[in-house]
C-alpha cells in the first residue's frame, strides 16, 4: 500500500492581524504551520500504512522553507518527503498547482506505484478545494472528495469503499485504485509522533525536486504563466462603522440588562422586532 | 491563486484570443435534491442575471437530471420552471440514467461537453460539496481559471471580464480575482452569501435539449447507498431567522443548556463555535464558520465566544448581531451590533426571561384573527 499525501505549508491564519492604522497584513512573527486540514489526510494515510503496511510519502510545493513543514509530517510518521521547489513555480494557481504536483507524483509513481493519493479538503491560505480535484483529473484517477471514512480496502481486486459527506446525506461510493481522495476535517484525530520518529525527522534527507526532477513537460503550464487567474487587488474588508454598542448599567442586575438590550433592540432593529412578532 | 501578497502592480487588460470571443453568455448549474432545487442555486440565478445585464447577454440555468423510465420528464422541467422564474432566460437540459445521484465522472463529462458545444463566458455553482467537486474537475478539464467562495462578482465595463471577489488570509483580507486569456471563467459561492431573488411566478423560458454519451458500464465509482441526514433532527441553519449560538467560554456542557433554552423560547436555531462541537458538547451540524455553516439570520446571538476570524466569516452576514463576553476586550465587540460584558451563565437565563415576557406580552395584544 503506497500512499502520497499532498501538503501545503500556510501562515498560521488565525494569528494574522491587521494593522489598525496601514490596513496591510502584519506578518512579521506569524508561524507558518502544516495546512490543518491536510493533517487528516495524513492521519488517514497513517492509519492505512498500519492496517496494510507499505510506504506513505509525503509531497508539497513550495519555497525552500516548506522543508520546515515536511520535517514535520516526518516526525508524524510519514516514510519520504518530497519537496518540489523551483523558482519557476511561483506565481501558480491552483490549475498551475494541480499540473506540477500531479507531474510530481507520477515520478514518485515511477519509483513505487501509487495506490491512493490524499489531500486535505481545502487550505486555509488558498482555500479552493481545488487542488485535489485538479491532480485527479490530470492523472485520471478516480475522485473521492470529503471523505469522512475509508470503510474497506480490497488491495487484491483494487477496490476501495468509503463515505462521503453530500448535500442532504452520506454517500457510500466503491471504487477503483489508484484513487485520489479527500479528507474531511475532524475524520479522525491526528497521532502524536513518536521519539523514533521525531529522531528520525531531524536527521533524514528531505528531497528536493527542481522543474526537471518533478518531471514537468511543458513549463508553459506551471508558475504565473500557466495560471489562469490572476489576483487584481488586495484590500481590507470595510470595518462596520463602529464598535458594538455596550449594554451596560451601573449595578445592574442581569435582568435590567436585558431589559435593556430588548429596548435597544426594538428601537435599531425594526427587522429584528418583525421577526419576533411572528412568534408571539 | 497567486500569492495575495503580490498583487499585479497595474491592472492588466485582458486581451481575448479570437476563438474565445465567442464565448457569450452567463451559466448557473442547477443543483437539486429530493425534487427540489437547491437555494444557493436561486441566489446565483439572482446574481447572474445582474451579470447577464451587464454583459447584455442571456442568463441559463443548466439541469442535469436522471432520466426517468417511460419517459417522465416533469420532474426536470419543474426544475427549469423554477430557474425561470428565478431569472434564467433559457435552461441547458441534460438527462441521462448516469446522472441520477451525484458522481463526479460522468456530470463532469457531461458539463464539460455543454460548456464546450455552447461556450458561455461565465459559469457560476454554488459551493456545495457537489457543486466543488464538479467545479474543480471541470475546470482543470477545460484548463481554465476557477475562483472559489466568492462573496462578490461584478463585470468590467473594460473588458467584459468577471471581477471575482473572495477572502483570503481567513477572512482577514479580500481579493479580486480575474481569469485572464481563458474561458469560461468559473466561479462557485458558499449557500447564503448572495440574496434571495424574488420569484416571479410564470415567467418562462425556453429548453435547450443535450445528450450525453455516456453508459453506466463506462463509469468506474458505484454509489452503493445514501444515508440520508434525519431531516427532523439536522438543523437548518443557514436559513434560520433567529440563531442563538455558544462557544466554549460557557465553561461546561451541562451550561449548553442555556442556550437551547433561550432559543427554544425564540424558535431560534442552535449554533456553536468549532471547539464546543470537537469537545461533544453538540453535533457538526451545528457549527458556525468557515469550516462550518455559513448563516444570514435576521438576529444572532453569541455567548461566550470570541469571535475568531473563522466564526466571523460564518456569521458576519447576520442583520444584528449581540455578543456576551466576561472579556470587554473580546474581539467579537469589534464586528456586533450590540454588546453585553459579563457571565453568559447569568446573561443567558436573564434574556430567556425577558424574551419569554416580551413574546407573551406581544400574543396578549395581538389580535385572534391575525393569529389565525
Ligand atoms: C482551519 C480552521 C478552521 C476553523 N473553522 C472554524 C469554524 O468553522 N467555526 C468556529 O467557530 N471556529 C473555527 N475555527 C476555530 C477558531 O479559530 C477559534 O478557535 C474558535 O472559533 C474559538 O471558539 P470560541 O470562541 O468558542 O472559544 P474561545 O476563543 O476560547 O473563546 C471563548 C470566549 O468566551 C469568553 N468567556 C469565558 N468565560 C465566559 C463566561 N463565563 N461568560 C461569557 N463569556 C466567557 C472568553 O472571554 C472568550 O472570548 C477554525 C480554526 C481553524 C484553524
Ligand atoms: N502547494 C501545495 N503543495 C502540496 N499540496 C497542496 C498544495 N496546495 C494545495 N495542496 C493540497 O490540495 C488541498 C486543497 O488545496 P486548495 O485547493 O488550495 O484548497 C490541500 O489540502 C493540500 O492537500
Amino acid at each position: 500500500m503506497h500512499s502520497v499525501v499532498c501538503i501545503k505549508q500556510v501562515p498560521d491564519s488565525a494569528q494574522i492581524r491587521v494593522h489598525p492604522v496601514t490596513n496591510t497584513i502584519m506578518r512579521q512573527g506569524v508561524p507558518a504551520i502544516v495546512n490543518p486540514y491536510d493533517l487528516f489526510a495524513l492521519e488517514e494515510a497513517l492509519r492505512l500504512r498500519d492496517r496494510f503496511g507499505g510506504r506513505v510519502t509525503v509531497i508539497s510545493m513550495g519555497p525552500p522553507q516548506a522543508e520546515v513543514a515536511l520535517r514535520k509530517t516526518l516526525s508524524l510518521g510519514a516514510d519520504d518527503a518530497i519537496l518540489v521547489t523551483d523558482k519557476a513555480f511561483a506565481g501558480a494557481d491552483t490549475l498551475a498547482t494541480s499540473y506540477a504536483l500531479a507531474a510530481a507524483i507520477r515520478q514518485i509513481g515511477k519509483e513505487l506505484p501509487v495506490d491512493l493519493v490524499f489531500t486535505g479538503k481545502q487550505t486555509i491560505d488558498g482555500d479552493t478545494a481545488q487542488v485535489g480535484p485538479g491532480i485527479a483529473r490530470r492523472m485520471h484517477l478516480q475522485l473521492l472528495t470529503y471523505v469522512s471514512r475509508i470503510v474497506e480496502i480490497d488491495l487484491d481486486r483494487r477496490e476501495i469503499v468509503v463515505e462521503r459527506r453530500a448535500e442532504g446525506g452520506v454517500q457510500v461510493l466503491r471504487t477503483r485504485m489508484p484513487a485520489l481522495v479527500t479528507m474531511l476535517e475532524d475524520s479522525n484525530r491526528m497521532r502524536f509522533g513518536s521519539l523514533p520518529d521525531m529522531l528520525r525527522a531531524a536527521r533524514q534527507a528531505v528531497t528536493h525536486w527542481d522543474k526537471t526532477a518533478a518531471g514537468i513537460e511543458d513549463v508553459t503550464r506551471i508558475g504565473l504563466k500557466g495560471s489562469p487567474t490572476i489576483v487584481s487587488k488586495v484590500f481590507t474588508p470595510t470595518p462596520r462603522s463602529q464598535r458594538a454598542e455596550m449594554i451596560a448599567i451601573e449595578d445592574g442586575s442581569a435582568a435590567d440588562l436585558a431589559a435593556a438590550l430588548l429596548a435597544r433592540l426594538a428601537e435599531r432593529f425594526p427587522g429584528v422586532e418583525k421577526e419576533l412578532a411572528k412568534r408571539s | 491563486m497567486s500569492e495575495p501578497s503580490q498583487p499585479a502592480k497595474k491592472k492588466r487588460k485582458v486581451v481575448l484570443d479570437e476563438r474565445l470571443q465567442a464565448y457569450r453568455g452567463v451559466w448557473v448549474f442547477i443543483e437539486h435534491e429530493r425534487g427540489r432545487v437547491h437555494p444557493v442555486s436561486l441566489e446565483l440565478l439572482g446574481e447572474g442575471r445582474k451579470l447577464a445585464d451587464a454583459l447584455g447577454v442571456e442568463l441559463a440555468g443548466v439541469v442535469m437530471a436522471e432520466a426517468k423510465l417511460g419517459g417522465d420528464e416533469r420532474e426536470a422541467r419543474h426544475y427549469c420552471q423554477v430557474a425561470f422564474e428565478y431569472g434564467a432566460d433559457l435552461c441547458y437540459l441534460m438527462q441521462s440514467d448516469v446522472l441520477g445521484e451525484y458522481r463526479n465522472e460522468p456530470y463532469t463529462r457531461a458539463l464539460t461537453d455543454l460548456v464546450n458545444t455552447y461556450q458561455p463566458e461565465i459559469l457560476l455553482l454554488g459551493a456545495t460539496t457537489l457543486g466543488r467537486d464538479l467545479a474543480g474537475s471541470v475546470a482543470t478539464t477545460l484548463n481554465t481559471g476557477l475562483t472559489a467562495d466568492c462573496t462578490e462578482l461584478a463585470i468590467d465595463p473594460d473588458d467584459r471580464s468577471l471581477l471575482s471577489t473572495r477572502p483570503t488570509f481567513g477572512g482577514s483580507l479580500l481579493c479580486t480575482i480575474v481569469t485572464l486569456n481563458y474561458r469560461p471563467q468559473m466561479a462557485t459561492v458558499r449557500p447564503r452569501v448572495m440574496a434571495m431573488p424574488e420569484p416571479q411566478p410564470g415567467r418562462t423560458g425556453r429548453i435547450v435539449e443535450h445528450g450525453l454519451l455516456m453508459n453506466e458500464a463506462d463509469i468506474v465509482t458505484k454509489v452503493l447507498d445514501f444515508i440520508a441526514d434525519d431531516r427532523r433532527d439536522q438543523p437548518q441553519l443557514p436559513f434560520a431567522d433567529i440563531i442563538v449560538a455558544g462557544g466554549r467560554g460557557l465553561g461546561k456542557p451541562e451550561n449548553f443548556q442555556l442556550v437551547r433554552d433561550l432559543a427554544k423560547v425564540l424558535g431560534a436555531e442552535v449554533g456553536a463555535s468549532r471547539p464546543v462541537v470537537q469537545a461533544g458538547w453538540i453535533g457538526a451540524e451545528h457549527q458556525v464558520g468557515q469550516s462550518g455553516k455559513t448563516v444570514r439570520p435576521k438576529l444572532y446571538i453569541a455567548a461566550g465566544i470570541s469571535g475568531a476570524i473563522q466564526h466571523r466569516v460564518g456569521m458576519e452576514g447576520a442583520d444584528c448581531i449581540v455578543a456576551i463576553n466576561s472579556d470587554p476586550e473580546a474581539p467579537i465587540f469589534d464586528f456586533a451590533h450590540f454588546g453585553i460584558v459579563g457571565d453568559a451563565t447569568v446573561i443567558l437565563p436573564a434574556l430567556t426571561e425577558a424574551f419569554w415576557m416580551k413574546l407573551k406580552r406581544q400574543a396578549a395584544l395581538t389580535p385572534q384573527e391575525e393569529t389565525a
